[in-house]
């Protein structure tokens, strides 16, 4: 019985890390101006956030079996507190640190309509920093970092991400490339 | 009943397209991506029919920039 708790941490950690790499892909394939697989754009917006949704239940589901885990021995400061754990403090510390950006990018979002699109912006590129630490922490702390499965998977994972910021990066990304890009208000503030 | 009409903040919409995919009955877009009323109106009407897909558009809109407003905002 208390290997199951071992082996269910281990699982759901492995498959919210593939749901935040797609999660990641298609946040970075909403702003295409052709996208992924003839979706419409608010079909790829919808899927974005649902998996991402659905990536957190997976994420919590991780930190709950592993706190209960005897294992593990996770004291709950660890859970949000990152690197004071017993055990490979700097790698579970990851983990930590992209558990609690990730509740930070959920919240925000879930709130964006109250916080503005400003402060959801900029608390969203934060993304860019959750996902490599979180397959840091995949590849290090667990048991099956040196597995050839688990190396598949994260290489999988991180071909994905990188074909997503290929793509943005290419000139036919954006959907009206002839379109003056627009000027933030933070000129006004240069005026004053 | 009050009558819903759907505001666009011109200073926030970043032409992403996500509305006149939701609202094809009430948007187009222009040749940049930005939505246009068919009707012409500044504000166009939002009939009760389509209630539910202008509500859609408005939370999935990227750039927050729609909004639905009654009667009295409209002037």
């Amino acid at each position: 019985m208390t290997d199951a708790l071992w082996y269910f941490g281990r699982g759901t950690g492995l498959v919210s890390l593939v749901l935040l790499s797609i999660v990641v892909a298609l946040g970075i394939g909403a702003r295409s101006g052709r996208t992924a697989f003839g979706l419409p754009r608010f079909a790829v917006s919808l899927l974005h956030r649902n998996a991402g949704l659905l990536a957190v239940v997976f994420l919590l589901g991780h930190v709950v079996a592993l706190y209960f885990d005897p294992y593990a021995q996770l004291r709950a400061f660890d859970l949000v507190l990152p690197f004071f754990a017993e055990y490979r403090p700097f790698w579970i510390g990851l983990g930590t640190v992209g558990f609690d950006l990730v509740l930070a990018l959920i919240l925000t979002s879930l709130l964006r309509h109250r916080l503005g699109a400003r402060a959801w912006r900029a608390v969203h590129w934060l993304a860019y920093l959750c996902w490599p630490v979180a397959v840091l922490h995949g590849l290090q702390t667990g048991t099956d970092g040196g597995s050839w499965w688990l190396r598949t998977v994260t290489a999988l994972c991180a071909a994905l991400v990188l074909a997503a910021v290929v793509w943005r990066f290419t000139p036919s990304f954006p959907r009206h490339p002839d379109r003056v890009p627009r000027r933030r208000p933070r000129a006004l503030q240069e005026v004053r | 009943m009050s009558e819903n009409r759907l505001h666009i903040d011109w200073t926030a919409c970043d032409g992403r397209g996500l509305c006149a995919e939701l609202l094809p009955e009430i948007l187009v877009e222009d040749d940049w991506g930005y939505p246009l009323a068919r009707s012409g109106e500044v504000r166009p009407v939002v009939p009760a029919a389509l209630r539910k897909n202008a509500e859609r558009a408005v939370d999935q809109c990227p750039a927050l920039a729609l909004r639905l407003v009654g009667e009295i905002l409209n002037r």
